[in-house]
């Protein structure tokens, strides 16, 4: 869990651009391995920002699916309301080869979407003149890193260039997506991690002590800081006499900001912004202080508690380090969000850049 | 001080669905070896998914339909999140503040002996959710051992108002209970094998009073017979209690059959706070009132209602009627077997005397039975036409069970059929007279029953088939013939 793939039962994972920086997270391992040339794609999950993040900071592509598309049928569950596996790859043809593969209607996934798989090859067209884009002002908001600003103003110039008609738009609920994130899925990821208590299968605290203190010692070393603490959280937020001002609370928020997105997707077809504030940044950096750490995920989680579907696509660099722009859809456009990336890739090259490793 | 007993009754029903309530596995677990009706949903393995099993649906709308319950057009399943091993997920996917049917009632005759008449006994909720797995404890072992086959059955929850006010009054409710779910074909409803479970919430106040007392909950009631008189053991508990001067503690208290008295059940658990939210992998469910309406459509006739229409249209004694009605598939033989022209009175006779004399050895319910209500009808056919006797219609019936036979075919192989061919009897009658010379003399005499003891003998002779009325005339008739010739003999 997490946004650098610090949080790891092994290690923590190295940027391959910059070893000595995180590769982003949670899915960090699987963007570093495409960056690094030791995986032609991978799949990743995306939960607050999960694939778009490390895609932007290892300057490779990546795509959220809209909540449903893809089953969630034999995904170790974290928020059940908000997961979604997708593709990372070099590029957005690579991506919809990929998610042409793994999206459909699954049985045995109760919020697996019965909505027909269109054939998302064939949607890249490579055209995209009269698109409406629109261009959120919260997500340019202060403390943005000036490389980031800079790489990703420029994409949508180029984006302009290519035929896109470019809008300013407005998401008020911006600034409320980031607590309402860390309330819902702590919860939800408090009640999906009960059953790892070394009763049936995985880590087991062997050792003296009755039945619950080798549960509790079992949970005790078997997960990380990060995971307790979201556990903790979750717990804490559902528990009685919480469950109103928090959860339920949080939930509501949650209504409003999906209502903000379809409001403003009656006037756009997509929109356009960065994936993170910040670029890799190094290890180590931001352990100490988990509320900064969450800070570099405010861009990507509205649009999981929206369930719509996002992509990462390499748009320059800042300081050497690849930046990410950010392209958010409807439900259900991943056709869409896969023709704009890949004709903005036929007129670019940031995508082909590799790191020197 | 006079205390008035205040009840309610929480009982979970399993559901007789082909499979589990949430995948796709077998739910009947009961025969099968440990751990054999499992898959990664039931085992709460990592990455695993529920879905709704559609008939644990229906069978709870028509579960609240028949309890007079109001189907809300929104409901949804929802975790309920406290750890045990017994608990695959950590959480049990159950029902919280949405549940499949609210508000109904069940009427109960009441008891009488605290001067309660006819009345309704409020159903609060009946809601749906997933079994446990079972556990198996060896004391001393240092070990328990975890059959997950239980693990996601359906359950239904039926939660009663505290309206029960003595354990007659809960008896009855959990009679009628019973024989609705039973009726309703949603389970089996068998208390021994665990598909019908009921735990007790229970206590005392002063009469008159509007205050509920402290109350305790009172589980491991394995039979009818236990809940009452766990109930009648409870409510006198409490009572001691208070006129002792002290306080009843809320707690949980375990019934302990063999003893007869119910033990603190007090674990070094905290009261779990279950921390209820929607279940996210779970979409809510709307039903609609068309939907509802097609299912109340589906609602039987329940065993009260078909025990009266049997006493009012068919003259059947109550007895007889309640035992008929008893069940749907015993209820349906009989008006089945009714329609292929059989008087009631009869079947009611064969139905609860022989036929199910046959069934009890066999443990076989009558959905089993080899002698279907065409062929008992077609036996009721033969005794009514004189063809076979009563006494050899049992037989009849005992080779229609065995062999699943038709009660024409058995007639006619075995030679059966009642011999009403007068020279035929006569044969006999004269055989029987020859043979014993003095009931021929007793009835000379004055001894009418020697009549009767020459008939019988006349029926060994004959088999049995020789129609009995016909053979007592016949033997009447010779011995007559004898007394004539005796008082012609020089």
């Amino acid at each position: 869990m997490g946004s650098s793939t610090e949080n790891s039962a092994f290690f923590p994972t190295r940027n391959p651009w910059d070893t000595g920086r995180v590769p982003g997270g949670s899915s960090g391992g699987s963007a570093a391995a495409v960056s690094a040339g030791a995986a032609p794609f991978a799949l990743g999950t995306d939960t607050g920002g999960s694939i778009r993040q490390p895609a932007s900071f290892c300057g490779v592509t990546g795509l959220k699916p809209t909540y449903g598309r893809v089953s969630r049928y034999g995904l170790v569950a974290y928020a059940s309301s908000l997961d979604q596996v997708g593709p990372i790859a070099r590029d957005a043809a690579d991506c919809a080869l990929i998610l042409q593969s793994i999206a459909g209607h699954d049985s045995r996934d109760a919020t697996s979407l019965p909505d027909a798989v269109p054939d998302y090859s064939a949607a890249l067209t490579g055209d995209i003149s009269g698109l409406r884009l629109g261009v959120p002002s919260e997500y340019f908001a202060e403390g943005m890193d000036a490389g980031v600003r800079a790489a990703v103003t420029a994409a949508i110039d180029q984006l302009a260039a290519l035929g896109a008609e470019i809008r300013e738009v407005s998401l008020p609920t911006t600034q409320y997506a980031l607590a309402c994130y860390y309330i819902i899925a702590p919860s939800e990821c408090s009640a999906n991690l009960a059953r790892y208590d070394g009763v049936k299968y995985g880590y087991s605290h062997q050792g003296d002590g009755d039945m619950w203190e080798a549960m509790e010692r079992t949970r005790q070393h078997g997960f990380g800081p990060e995971v307790k603490r979201r556990i903790m959280l979750g717990a804490f937020a559902l528990s009685s006499g919480y469950y109103d001002a928090y959860y339920h609370k949080a939930q509501q928020v949650r209504t409003l900001i999906r209502q903000d997105f379809a409001h403003v997707f009656e006037e756009v077809d997509a929109l356009a912004a960065p994936v993170s504030p910040v670029v890799a940044f190094p290890i180590g950096e931001r352990t100490d202080d988990p509320v900064r750490m969450y800070l570099v995920d405010v861009y990507t989680l509205p649009v999981n508690m929206a369930g719509l579907p996002a992509m990462s696509v390499p748009c320059g660099f800042s300081n050497g380090l690849p930046v990410g722009l950010q392209l958010i859809g409807p439900h259900l456009s991943e056709d869409r969000l896969l023709n704009i990336a890949h004709t903005y890739q036929q007129a670019t090259e940031w995508h082909r850049e590799r790191p020197g490793i | 001080m006079q205390y008035e007993t205040v009840i309610g009754l929480e009982v979970h029903v399993q559901l007789h669905t082909r499979s589990k309530m949430f995948c796709g596995c077998p739910a009947d677990y009961q025969a099968a070896e440990p751990n054999t009706r499992t898959c990664p949903v039931c085992l709460g393995l990592p990455g695993a998914l529920p879905v709704i099993n559609r008939r644990a649906v229906e069978y709870t709308v028509l579960t609240g339909l028949a309890l007079n319950c109001r189907i809300p057009e929104f409901t949804k399943f929802d975790r309920k999140n406290y750890p045990y091993p017994d608990l695959m997920k950590g959480y049990q996917i159950s029902q919280y503040d949405l549940p499949l049917a609210l508000d109904g009632f069940l009427e109960i005759d009441g008891d009488t002996q605290l001067g309660l008449g006819r009345r309704r006994i409020g159903v609060e909720r009946v809601h749906l959710e997933e079994d446990v797995a079972k556990l198996q404890h060896f004391p001393g072992e240092g070990y328990s051992l975890v059959d997950v086959n239980r693990s996601g059955v359906p359950l239904m929850e039926v939660v009663s108002k505290p309206d029960m006010r003595s354990a007659e009054e809960a008896r009855q409710y959990l009679t009628l209970l019973h024989s609705i779910v039973q009726y309703l074909g949603v389970s089996t409803g068998n208390m021994q094998d665990g598909n019908f479970r009921c735990d007790a919430n229970v206590s005392i106040r002063p009469v008159g009073s509007q205050i509920l007392g402290t109350r305790t909950e009172v589980k491991n009631m394995n039979s009818f017979r236990a809940v009452y008189q766990a109930l009648e053991y409870e409510v006198v508990r409490q009572r001691e209690v208070i006129e002792d001067g002290g306080a009843v503690v809320q707690e949980t208290r375990g019934w302990i059959e063999e003893r007869e008295v119910t033990v603190s059940q007090r674990s070094k658990e905290y009261a779990h706070d279950y921390r209820y939210f929607p279940e996210p992998d779970l979409p809510p469910l709307r039903i609609g009132p068309e939907r509802v309406a097609e299912l109340a459509a589906e609602l039987p006739e329940f065993a009260p209602q078909r025990s009266a229409r049997f006493q009012a249209d068919l003259a059947l004694s109550g007895y007889d009627a309640d035992l008929l009605a008893g069940s749907r598939s015993m209820a349906n033989y009989f008006e089945t077997t009714l329609t292929l022209a059989a008087t009631a009175k009869e079947v009611a006779n064969w139905m609860l005397g022989d036929l199910a004399r046959l069934l009890n050895q066999d443990h076989r319910e009558i959905d089993a039975s080899p002698v279907t209500p065409q062929r008992l009808a077609d036996l009721l056919a033969l005794v009514a036409d004189g063809t076979l006797s009563t006494s050899l219609a049992k037989t009849v019936l005992e080779e229609m069970y065995a062999t699943g036979g038709e009660p024409a075919d058995i007639v006619r192989e075995q030679g059966l059929g009642q011999i009403s061919d007068t020279g035929a009897i006569e044969a006999a009658v004269a055989e029987a007279i020859a043979a014993n010379p003095k009931a021929v003399a007793d009835y000379i005499s004055g001894k009418d029953t020697a009549a009767r003891f020459l008939m019988g003998q006349v029926m060994r002779l004959t088999k049995g088939q020789a129609q009995p009325e016909l053979a007592l005339r016949l033997v009447q008739e010779g011995l007559e013939l004898q007394k004539t010739r005796g008082s012609l003999e020089p």
